[in-house]
């Protein structure tokens, strides 16, 4: 009753698994399905094979989506793990509390942001999702083991950002923050170039700061982009637009190199020299994507890959290189960010480092296989380190070197799964079961 | 609790299809008494409904065990204003099990047909009393035809749909209204592994079908609606020719 055998995917569709899934509806069932040590699957939203288990099994956690406590006083919710973050926004937000931390997809589960330790727009204010978590509820066959940045700390610490490697994700208590309204006080402004581009972003105070950059402009217009500054704040809310949804793959010519520098560059003129701010509704700054359901079929059957690194502050200028190597490569598509993250991260393999990262998507095709393996040695080099959420490319000594607590990671994760029952498609890919 | 206050009994709570009703009719504001057998799982679904401000309750209901019936309406009656009921319990062994052992069909039978009936048959009295409230009575296509796939659970589902009409004449008389409804294939845990499954609707999906038919009083509702279309053909197939079929 509770196993099909089925095909699924990573967010980019590139890589997929074969396997058996269940997808339990009470604690009761969730608790009898874990006795059967596998990884635990939210909703897909890692690009690569994070949640992917080919030729084995995975716990589909979507539909344990349930509140099951919140004290009004302190903002502190506990949840079962399946529950998204968009969902806790819009149920939160009305009382006065938001996540404090929001990856850019509210379809993201609350056991996925923990497993990928994801970052927002408010990472150099805030930190990363996994320091807003207050105790995890882990699943490890029979056993049921709650941890805590005190409790089992180093059981909590392999947890944050440990894609899924030390049990299933059951329930969480996160630490939600105050928000004086439910709507955002944004602010656009335009940055004709590279240096323009990290000033702006360098020189920011607000909250919440991100910059959509041009990744198809070259020469003079190399790192030209969109800087987007934000507030929470209160007022009156602008209506809901419908959601669209994407009703089939899109031809191979909807994002190729003439298309995507037209779009872009109107998506520049669309802010005002002199730069524009506006009301938003939470939801349509936080997620911008999500009103676009299935958004991914934009790329084609083939699908796609998302590029995102982060470099060290003085690396500025490594990572400068970069985007021109993408601009002249003529592949990158309209979905290109660059932020500056503040140091906060929360577990050994967590992503953020304090320095600029940058993130862009390209559709699936040999040239961009090389262009993001060249990117890879890049980042490296820099002494920077690729996203896991993100990657479906990176060989395994590469993120190893990437990630210098790896080693201290592997041994926890052996002491919480000896078997390697947990192991994904990804962590076989790059070995990162094994220290060496 | 005023007069106009909407208490909703969602018997079969556990069930996705059950949890997406209850959440719509408490986004309208009414009093929710979540029934089934997983206590458990109810008092949280419960205070899941509590926390996103809706006044809900977790409260014992088994199909096989009558006893469990009266609490539930004096709980329903003591909240006082118009009460309602969307029945979502039933069973469906796979019918291979049900072969190797036949006394399966005394309790699929009882899950998916009499036990909920002989609960509405005392809910009833209350509706009349009132002069108002809705029963929304989730049937399925498989009680259309019989097929040899499941006949036992659309057997249970047929006698269930004819009790429901019947209740219809009645309540209409003082007031009330009861809505069928036959989904389709619709995502959930009881249809999880099944294969073959085409058109599949989300249980959200269907819940938004239900609280229209609710709305607009309809008699008799599949969702989605093309499942009317279909059932059409299935149902005028000749005799002579379905008895060899195997859909």
């Amino acid at each position: 009753m509770s196993w099909k055998t089925t095909e699924y995917t990573g967010w980019g569709r590139v890589l997929s698994a074969n396997g058996q899934l269940a997808r339990p509806e009470r604690a009761r069932a969730l608790s009898e399905i874990a006795k059967t040590p596998c990884p635990a699957i939210g909703n897909r939203r890692s690009y690569g094979d994070a949640a992917l288990n080919s030729d084995g099994k995975a716990i589909d956690m979507t539909r344990m989506n349930r509140i099951l406590g919140f004290d009004a006083g302190t903002g502190v919710v506990t949840v079962e793990a399946g529950i998204t973050i968009g969902e806790l926004a819009h149920v939160f937000a009305p009382k006065g509390w938001i996540p404090a931390v929001m990856p850019g997809t509210g379809f993201a589960t609350v056991g996925g942001c923990i497993a990928q330790d994801v970052h927002g727009k408010n990472h150099h204010n805030a930190g990363s999702f996994g320091q807003h978590v207050l105790s995890v509820t882990l699943l490890q066959g029979d056993k049921r083991t709650t941890a805590t940045p005190t409790k089992n700390k180093d059981l909590f610490r392999a947890t944050m950002g440990g894609i899924g490697q030390t049990g299933v994700i059951a329930e969480a208590k996160l630490q939600l923050k105050p928000c004086a309204g439910d709507v955002m006080m944004v602010t656009e402004q335009r940055a004709d170039n590279w240096d323009q581009h990290i000033n702006l972003l360098d020189a920011s105070t607000a909250e919440y700061c991100v910059g959509w950059i041009d990744a198809t402009a070259t020469g003079g217009a190399l790192g030209r982009g969109v800087i987007e500054e934000a507030e929470l704040a209160k007022g009156l809310l602008p209506t809901a637009k419908p959601s669209k949804s994407v009703p089939m793959n899109a031809p191979n010519w909807a994002l190729s190199g003439p298309i995507v520098r037209a779009f872009n560059a109107a998506y520049f003129r669309r802010v005002p020299g002199s730069g524009k701010s506006s009301v938003k509704r939470i939801d349509d700054f936080f997620f911008p994507l999500d009103k676009i359901h299935d958004w991914n079929r934009l790329y084609g059957k083939r699908g796609f890959h998302q590029f995102q690194n982060v470099v060290p502050l003085d690396q500025m200028d490594a990572l400068r290189e970069m985007l021109g190597l993408i601009a002249r490569s003529g592949l990158a598509s309209p979905l290109a960010v660059l932020k500056r993250m503040g140091p906060g991260r929360a577990g050994h393999m967590s992503f953020p480092m304090e320095g600029y990262t940058l993130a862009v998507d390209f559709p699936a095709r040999d040239n961009a296989k090389d262009l993001i393996a060249r990117l890879e040695d890049m980042t490296k080099d820099a002494g920077g380190r690729l996203y896991l959420a993100k990657d479906a490319l990176a060989t395994g000594p590469a993120i190893k070197a990437m990630y210098p607590e790896h080693g201290d990671w592997t041994k926890l994760a052996d002491k919480a799964d000896p078997d390697h029952a947990f192991a994904t498609d990804m962590t076989r890919r790059l070995d990162l079961r094994n220290a060496i | 609790m005023s007069e106009m206050t909407q208490t909703w009994i969602i018997l079969g709570a556990t069930s996705s299809m059950a949890r997406a009703f209850a959440r719509k009719v408490a986004d309208q504001g009414a009093v929710v008494l979540l029934a089934g057998r997983d206590m458990d799982d109810l008092k949280r679904s419960a205070e899941d409904m509590r926390l996103r401000g809706t006044d809900a309750r977790a409260v014992k209901f088994d199909a096989r065990d009558a006893e469990t019936f009266a609490p539930i309406l004096a709980e329903a009656d003591a909240v006082g204003g118009v009460i309602n009921a969307a029945v979502f319990v039933g069973s469906m062994p796979p019918q291979d099990a049900i072969d190797e052992d036949p006394s399966l069909i005394d309790g699929t039978v009882m899950d998916s047909f009499t036990g909920p009936a002989r609960f509405l048959q005392s809910l009833a009295p209350l509706m009349e009393a009132r002069g108002a409230g809705t029963v929304v009575g989730v049937g399925s296509v498989a009680g259309d035809r019989g097929r040899i796939g499941n006949y036992v659970y659309g057997a249970a589902k047929a006698g269930f749909a004819t009790y429901l009409s019947g209740l219809r004449n009645r309540l209409t008389r003082s007031g009330g209204h009861v809505v069928t409804v036959k989904p389709g294939f619709v995502d959930t845990a009881m249809t999880w592994d099944v294969e073959g499954m085409f058109l599949v609707a989300s249980p959200d999906k269907v819940a938004s079908d239900l609280m229209r038919a609710v709305e607009k009083k309809k008699n008799v509702i599949y969702t989605p609606f093309f499942w009317r279309y279909i059932m059409l053909i299935i149902r005028h197939i000749p005799e002579f020719i379905f008895k060899k079929m195997s859909i």
